[in-house]
């Protein structure tokens, strides 16, 4: 078993960027982002509370379940679709090697 | 009409930072007036997490953050600070005699002869649902983001859209005022406050409101004016209502907005200062709160407060470059008031 994966950030349409992410460091899916670079306000720190960290999940592993507070923050959000996810709350582990995720607008 | 007013520091900014700086600015008896672009104080304590509990504010092993912002309230209560909620700072402008005048959104002039940034994150803006020509209604002719005044909308027809706590709560205040209420929602369930669902669902049933589930708003129609709006269901049927006002729900997020374009030294989106007396490049302005940044910042709401008081007293000698001020402490001379 390796300890990172590999998540793929779709920044146009056909046009995905890897990102490698360490599974040993207990990061969320918004800190891997943020610290690639990707302009995600994460207001709240990751407390699924602002909705600033949305991404939509397009292909790859099947995820967890999001939680209450999580599907709270997502249908309190103007746009959300199949795939919405807040990235603060997905905990990066080796399930996760070869997802693909798009950045929502911050102000849907 | 331009509504004017006139004071000494102007703070830009209702955050717990913004609050707290009328207080040190009152023990040195400058008047404060506060604009904030919410039409709540409080900045992210009220608007993200007002239920949370804080652990590090000296002298409270914990408390509410929404507690912290009515304790603030009554704290500067002494000084009688004047506000101008719900409106935004857009422009400022420096005077010849190094005072300021401040422009908002609604018009409203404010003459000061100093200014605190307090800006927090930035002004909070409403998340606008991506319906196309949704601009073209805004400012009063027929698409609000956010209810200001209930009275806006009496004896009229209006559509809410969203699924949070203030789209609950609207629809039923506004299920007395209005001439008819429909909601719309995207989902089946409701996750805000499982007593206003149940009071929407009851409304409903009784015919004083209408909930349209699974659905959302796609189209805005009008002339000059909102004229009507169309309703997409999930299963691709639509229906389009003919409405006065359309009031999409979906929270706010915060933006730098205007504070950017006022010639100030910046640096990653943040003000830099002086951590002298928290003053800006522009001599009279000053940055206090998670909008600054200097060599060493913390976002925290302590950190805030200190930098009020120094702004304070900078402001002050700003103002009075004579006069000379002595700390004096609270305990000794009790809260002087305005
Ligand atoms: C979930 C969460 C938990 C936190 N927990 C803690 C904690 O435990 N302890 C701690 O110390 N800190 C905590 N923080 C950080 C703390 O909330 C901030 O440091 C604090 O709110 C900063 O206060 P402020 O007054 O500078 O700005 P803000 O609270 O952001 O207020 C700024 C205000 O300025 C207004 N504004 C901006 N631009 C304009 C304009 N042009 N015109 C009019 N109004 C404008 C905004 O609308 C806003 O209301 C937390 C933050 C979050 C999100
Ligand atoms: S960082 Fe705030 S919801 Fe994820």
């Amino acid at each position: 078993m390796t300890d990172e994966v590999r998540v793929y950030v779709e920044e146009a349409p056909s046009q995905r960027r890897e990102v490698v992410a360490p599974t040993d460091m207990a990061l969320s899916l918004m800190e891997v982002l943020k610290a690639s670079g990707y302009d995600i306000q994460a207001t709240c720190g990751g407390m699924a509370l602002c909705g600033t960290c949305h991404v939509e999940v397009l292909a790859g592993p099947a995820l967890d379940e999001p939680s209450d507070d999580e599907l709270a923050m997502l249908e309190s959000l103007p746009v959300m679709t199949q795939g919405s996810r807040l990235s603060c709350q997905i905990r990066i582990n080796n399930r996760l090697d070869g997802l693909v995720v798009r950045l929502m607008p911050q102000n849907t | 009409m331009t509504n004017s007013i006139s004071t000494d520091i102007c703070i830009i900014g209702a955050g717990p930072v913004g609050l707290f700086a009328v207080f040190e600015a009152g023990l040195l008896k400058l008047r404060c007036h506060v604009v904030d672009a919410l039409p709540q104080v409080g900045g992210q304590l009220s608007e993200i997490y007002p239920k949370k509990p804080i652990y590090d504010i000296p002298g409270f092993p914990d408390i509410l953050a929404g507690d912290l912002v009515q304790n603030l309230m009554r704290q500067i209560e002494p000084f009688h600070p004047t506000f101008t909620l719900g409106e935004r700072v857009e422009r400022l402008a420096k005077l010849e005699d190094g005072s300021f005048q401040l422009f908002t959104t609604d018009g409203t002039e404010i003459f000061c002869k100093a200014i605190a940034i307090a800006g927090g994150l930035g002004s909070f803006e409403p998340r606008k649902p991506a319906v196309e020509s949704l601009e073209n209604y805004e400012g009063g002719r027929g698409v609000y983001y956010m209810v200001r005044d209930p009275e806006t909308f009496r004896d009229r027809r209006i559509v809410i859209a969203g699924g949070g706590d203030s789209a609950l709560d609207w629809t039923i205040f506004l299920a007395d005022v209005a001439k008819e209420v429909t909601l719309v929602h995207r989902g089946t369930t409701f996750r805000g406050a499982a007593d206003s669902a149940e009071k929407v669902q009851k409304l409903h049933e009784a015919g004083r409101a209408r909930l349209v589930l699974s659905s959302n708003v796609t189209h805005v129609h009008g002339q000059d004016g909102l004229e009507a709006v169309t309703i997409t269901a999930n299963d691709g049927t639509t229906e389009t209502l003919h409405v006065d006002a359309f009031i999409p729900l979906f929270g706010l997020t915060p933006k730098l907005g205007p504070i950017g374009e006022w010639g100030l030294e910046l640096e990653d989106d943040a003000v830099k200062v002086n951590t002298l007396d928290y003053s800006t490049s522009v001599p009279g302005i000053f940055a206090i709160g998670d909008i600054n940044t200097y060599p060493g910042k913390l976002k925290l709401i302590l950190c805030g407060f200190h930098e009020a008081a120094l702004m304070a007293q900078g402001a002050y000698k700003y103002m009075f470059p004579d006069k000379r001020y002595v700390l004096k402490y609270t305990t000794v001379n009790g809260v002087p008031t305005l």
